[in-house]
């Protein structure tokens, strides 16, 4: 486009200097999308080459220990490097002060401290796989980790420690700014649900972190000083080391979902042209999942030696998390009841984000169900259910968030059908990779095993080629968000007929978001027969 | 953290010294969950092993630690006057007790670099000397909790005396003045750091000897 | 290729049971999830931009929808719940006639050892229609003992014993699995569960050569290792005699009560600090790094096998 740019954040200042040591929140967003985007696409090759080696039973690509590192790596790098900070240092970087009315994050440089603490615990543990690796599994369990496992176990955890603070730090900058930052109007209840997300989000990002801190402190003084904190060869517990280590994984979990679902509770609104149902029970469920989510990791460790009566309660508790959950996908679907239904690309992911989140969530009641975990605990099972939640869950919603904030991000437009089609590719492709692997774990089939009894070949035949066809659907947005930078229209300020605040600006916006602080006048997602109502009174 | 040009971000002085302050508190409870699962993990070992991990508690320096404590409340209670002092608008008076407090601390550590000397010298120091032979695997793990605790507490102790020393060079010079936020949050870093040794002092040096 | 297999193989009644819990749970899933997607796709097509329908928003006293799915969903949760543990709960009670067999794993191999002493690699062979009793250890990392076949699984720690108990119905071969990543060959750990009927069992232990039993082997050990030196009656040391002891509550030095089980022996041989029996000095001096697994089961086994339910269990 040859029309001269309007300023924006984007041109405001030039140069490499101006954007690694830049404070403005959305330069900053857009620093961590460049990381994550990388380390996806790390995590992703690792993932494509451990189903390529499944095609067959025997273990063909690699000897088993480069197979064990390689599932090792691909956890580690899709939990911590990718999906903890997703949508949060992304979305949430960018939107969430625009949303609030405000002109940046109460801690800016707090916030440019954050990206580089990613970024170095990132090229830590990038490092230690180029050095070789580690085969641990992501989970690190004692005393394997610490007394018979080869390889750089020091490395890829001080990695993890380093970008844990990452983590904490963005946490606490989004609370203070949710608590103190609202423009004039925006009172907790006007917030959209977005922020509500996040801010729950950032609780369990600021409370849960550190104990995965003080555990990888605990690991690495192990593996270091040899001493037995949780080896049996002192008189150590290794289900001590179980117990700190899902008191945090568990809780992170709700860390990788909750922004999601926070993504979803704006698209399905927008999408639908009308009002998002039951606003305050969608809210205070989004609480709810972040307390009872700390009270439910024993759930992880059936099978491991802990006493009956955890697990008893761990149970009971694991179901009651399951509720809030539940009523947010009847909210989202009633939110549809007499709306305007449009199936641009953000509402697609959202179909997929609601249908397949089901589906990862009933197969979680099944999993909390005592008796048949014992049974499927540790097989292709869990790996089904977690990819159902994380992938199918979470990575839509951040598929879906990308498109719908894409235009006032970058102030283009994309192609919507490319779009819808890799949205349709990318929900045909991972059905056909994961679920065949709910089949396969009820089977037997273990998790973490290179080589198997050939009776399983189908199912990993058919979770290989659903692979490949999600790698396409996951590699077609390269292309058509590169084009739309290049040579996509340029978009208006509420392409999408939305709402919220950051729709009020212009897109790209100004460094400083808004020219004057906007005043807030009414909730969010209001629609008056269809027609928008900006929460915004003076624009 | 104090006052000259106020961030885009801030419509008033009264709100960036707000949000600082919540700021400090939350980063203070992210300190509770760490110094916590720490504490958790030696309450279950106390608890598993009984007798044995209680014996090996008795052999820490009960006297040295009393008086650490001692020495602790005291800098909390200077670093309360400066802050008080402060805020009435003194000069003086603030970075004496700005002094006080980071000597004190400087003592503490003092104290506890004699405690880890004398450690090492009865080969109680686990991976460099610990003598598993004449005190067994149960023992090594109380130590191993005992220098981890206390080197993190250690070292959030140096930041905390960097922090106090920093803040009465600049109220010494004159370049802070009372009206922002920075003295009374270094003051709840101070407090905090002060808290954790409240807890790990009974847990650690009082096991047994109730009598 | 092998076709499409979709279920594994049932062979307990236990077994069954879980898969009618699975089953059910499958087709609340299914219902759940299809009303989902139906609402999902029906509402998208009826409401879609552009379509001339009636919009006039009925649906004003959101909260009575509300309420009604929370306590719905609640009431269906706890029901589940209530009977995943009520099935679970089983697994925590073998009964008292239960074949005791000592497994052993490590990496990467599990080995199991038979009352009778005959021993096993990477096999399991157990008679149909019998409790089975598995008393377990690790030898260095964390591995699972995992039969698909009867829905059991138990993490096997190192430092401790794990118990699992089935009942197995049906004759047949059955995959074991490692179900816990303990290293390079992870994969490779795993073998076979053999159920045979009576006789054939009776047959198979035969073959499997002259044994002594277990117990006689632990009770050589006994020996050798120097137990009898102070437990057995006329010893140069006080210490408790082991006669009658397994199974018992034995009142420990400070104060509570612990039933002598396999654990407790264990522990006793290993650690003999951990748990002192009241009365006795703290001098038993340990065996920790000396006795291997399979010997601490031979040793197990005998002191079982003098105990008052012999060759059972607590």
């Amino acid at each position: 486009m040859h029309a001269p740019a309007r300023e924006s954040y984007l041109n405001a200042s030039v140069g490499i200097r101006s954007w690694l040591l830049t404070t403005d929140h959305k330069r900053i967003g857009l620093l961590y999308f460049a990381g994550i985007t990388f380390f996806f696409f790390v995590g992703g090759i690792a993932a494509s080459l451990i189903r390529l080696e499944l095609i067959t039973p025997q273990g063909d690509l690699g000897s088993p220990d480069f197979y064990n590192r390689l599932f090792t790596m691909h956890g580690i790098i899709m939990v911590w490097f990718f999906l903890i900070p997703s949508i949060p240092t992304t979305m949430g970087n960018f939107i969430l002060p625009m949303m609030i009315g405000a002109r940046d994050l109460a801690f800016p440089r707090l916030n440019l401290l954050s990206w580089y603490l990613y970024i170095i615990g990132g090229l830590i543990t990038l490092s230690a796989l180029l050095l070789g690796g580690v085969d641990t599994g992501w989970t690190f369990y004692e005393p394997y980790s610490t007394f018979y496992a080869t390889g750089y176990v020091i490395l890829t955890v001080f990695g993890i420690f380093v970008s844990g603070f990452s983590s904490i730090l963005t946490g606490l900058n989004f609370i203070v700014t949710v608590h103190k930052l609202r423009a004039p109007g925006m009172t907790w209840y006007r917030l959209p649900v977005f922020v509500w997300s996040t801010y729950a989000t950032s609780v369990i990002l600021v409370l849960a972190t550190p104990v995965l801190a003080m555990t990888l402190l605990m690991l690495l003084a192990e593996r270091v000083l040899h001493v037995g904190i949780f080896s049996p060869q002192l008189g150590g517990d290794p289900l001590l080391f179980q117990h700190m280590f899902w008191f945090y994984s568990h809780p992170a979990v709700y860390i990788m979902i909750l922004p999601s679902m926070g993504v979803i509770s704006e698209v399905v609104p927008v999408f639908s042209s009308k009002s998002l149902f039951g606003y305050y029970f969608v809210v205070w469920c989004s609480i709810a999942i972040a307390v009872i989510g700390f009270l439910v990791w024993g759930h992880h460790m059936f099978v491991a030696g802990q006493s009956l009566y955890a697990s008893l309660a761990f149970s009971f508790l694991s179901y009651l998390v399951a509720v809030p959950s539940a009523i947010k996908v009847f909210n989202w679907v009633a939110t549809m009841h007499e709306g305007w239904i449009r199936f641009n690309a953000p509402m697609l992911y959202a179909f997929g984000f609601i249908g397949l989140f089901t589906i990862g969530g009933l197969t979680g009641l099944m999993l909390a169900a005592l008796a048949v975990d014992v049974h499927v605990t540790d097989t292709y099972f869990v790996v089904a259910h977690f990819h159902y939640i994380m992938v199918g869950g979470a990575v839509m919603g951040f598929f879906a968030g990308l498109h719908y904030w894409w235009p006032k991000i970058s102030g283009r437009l994309y192609p919507d059908y490319w779009a819808r089609f890799a949205a349709i590719l990318a929900f045909f492709g991972f059905n056909l990779t994961f679920f065949p692997q709910f089949i396969l774990g009820y089977l037997g089939m273990p998790r973490r095993y290179q080589s198997y009894p050939p009776e399983f070949q189908i199912w990993h035949v058919l979770s290989s080629a659903g692979a490949s066809i999600l790698a396409v659907g996951y590699a077609l947005p390269l292309f058509y968000f590169a084009w739309s930078i290049l040579k996509g229209p340029r978009a208006p300020a509420n392409p999408w007929g939305a709402t919220g605040l950051e729709w009020s600006t212009p897109s790209p916006p100004p460094p400083e978001n808004f020219a004057k602080s906007p005043t807030v006048i009414r909730p969010p997602y209001q629609y008056d027969e269809g027609k928008p109502c900006m929460q915004a009174g003076d624009v | 953290m104090s006052e000259r040009a106020l961030g885009i971000q801030y419509a008033t002085l009264a709100q960036e010294r707000e949000a600082v302050t919540l700021g400090m508190w939350a980063f203070l409870a992210t300190e509770v969950l760490f110094f916590g699962a720490l504490i958790v993990a030696y309450l279950n070992y106390r608890i598993w092993f009984g007798n044995d991990f209680i014996a090996a508690a008795k052999m820490t320096k009960v006297v040295l630690g009393t008086a650490n404590t001692a020495v602790l409340l005291t800098s909390s209670a200077c670093m309360a006057m400066a802050v008080t002092t402060f805020d009435s608008g003194s000069r003086r008076a603030p970075v004496l007790w700005l002094s006080a407090t980071a000597l004190l601390g400087l003592a503490f550590v003092a104290i506890k670099a004699t405690e880890w000397w004398l450690e090492y010298q009865e080969h109680l120091v686990p991976a460099l000397n610990f003598d598993l032979g004449r005190y067994g695997g149960i023992a090594e793990i109380f130590f191993v909790f005992y220098f981890c605790a206390t080197g993190l507490h250690a070292l959030h102790l140096l930041i905390g005396i960097s922090l106090v020393s920093w803040l009465a060079v600049r109220i010494g010079r004159g370049t802070l003045v009372p009206g922002g936020s920075t003295t009374r949050l270094i003051g709840l870093y101070w407090h905090f750091v002060d808290i954790v040794w409240i807890f790990l002092f009974p847990l650690i040096y009082l096991a047994g000897r109730n009598g | 290729m092998h076709g499409f297999p979709w279920w594994p193989p049932t062979a307990s009644g236990y077994a069954r049971e879980i898969d009618f819990l699975f089953g059910s749970l499958v087709v609340i899933g299914l219902l759940t999830a299809g009303l989902v997607f139906f609402l999902m796709l029906f509402f998208a097509n009826k409401y879609r931009h552009g379509a001339n329908v009636d919009r006039s928003g009925t649906t004003r006293k959101t909260w009575r929808f509300e309420v009604s799915w929370t306590a719905a969903t609640l009431l269906v949760f706890v029901g589940l719940a209530v009977w995943g543990a009520s099935i679970f709960v089983h697994l925590y009670n073998p009964p008292a006639n239960a074949l005791q067999i000592f497994i052993v794993g490590k990496q990467w191999m599990w080995k199991a050892q038979h009352p009778g002493g005959q021993r096993e690699i990477n096999e399991l062979h157990v008679p149909v229609d019998q409790p089975v009793r598995l008393v377990m250890a690790s030898q260095d990392v964390i591995h699972s003992f995992f039969i698909p076949a009867l829905r059991i699984k138990q993490d096997v720690v190192p430092g401790r014993y794990e118990t699992m108990w089935f009942r197995a119905d049906k004759v047949g071969r059955y995959h074991l699995f490692c179900a816990e990543y303990c290293g390079t060959d992870h994969a490779k750990m795993g073998g076979w569960v053999t159920v045979m009927n009576p006789r054939d069992f009776g047959n198979w232990l035969q073959a499997q050569g002259d044994e002594e039993t277990l117990a006689a082997q632990g009770q050589q050990l006994f020996r050798r290792y120097g137990c009898s030196g102070c437990h057995e009656p006329g010893g140069t040391v006080r210490a408790p005699n082991l006669d009658g002891l397994f199974g018992s509550p034995v009142p420990l030095s400070d104060g509570s009560v612990v039933i002598a089980d396999e654990g407790y022996v264990r522990d006793s041989i290993l650690d003999p600090k951990k748990q002192v029996a009241a009365g006795y000095a703290p001098v038993m001096p340990t065996f920790a790094g000396q006795i291997s697994e399979d010997d601490l089961a031979r040793l197990v086994a005998y002191i079982q096998s003098i105990g008052p339910r012999a060759g059972g269990h607590a």
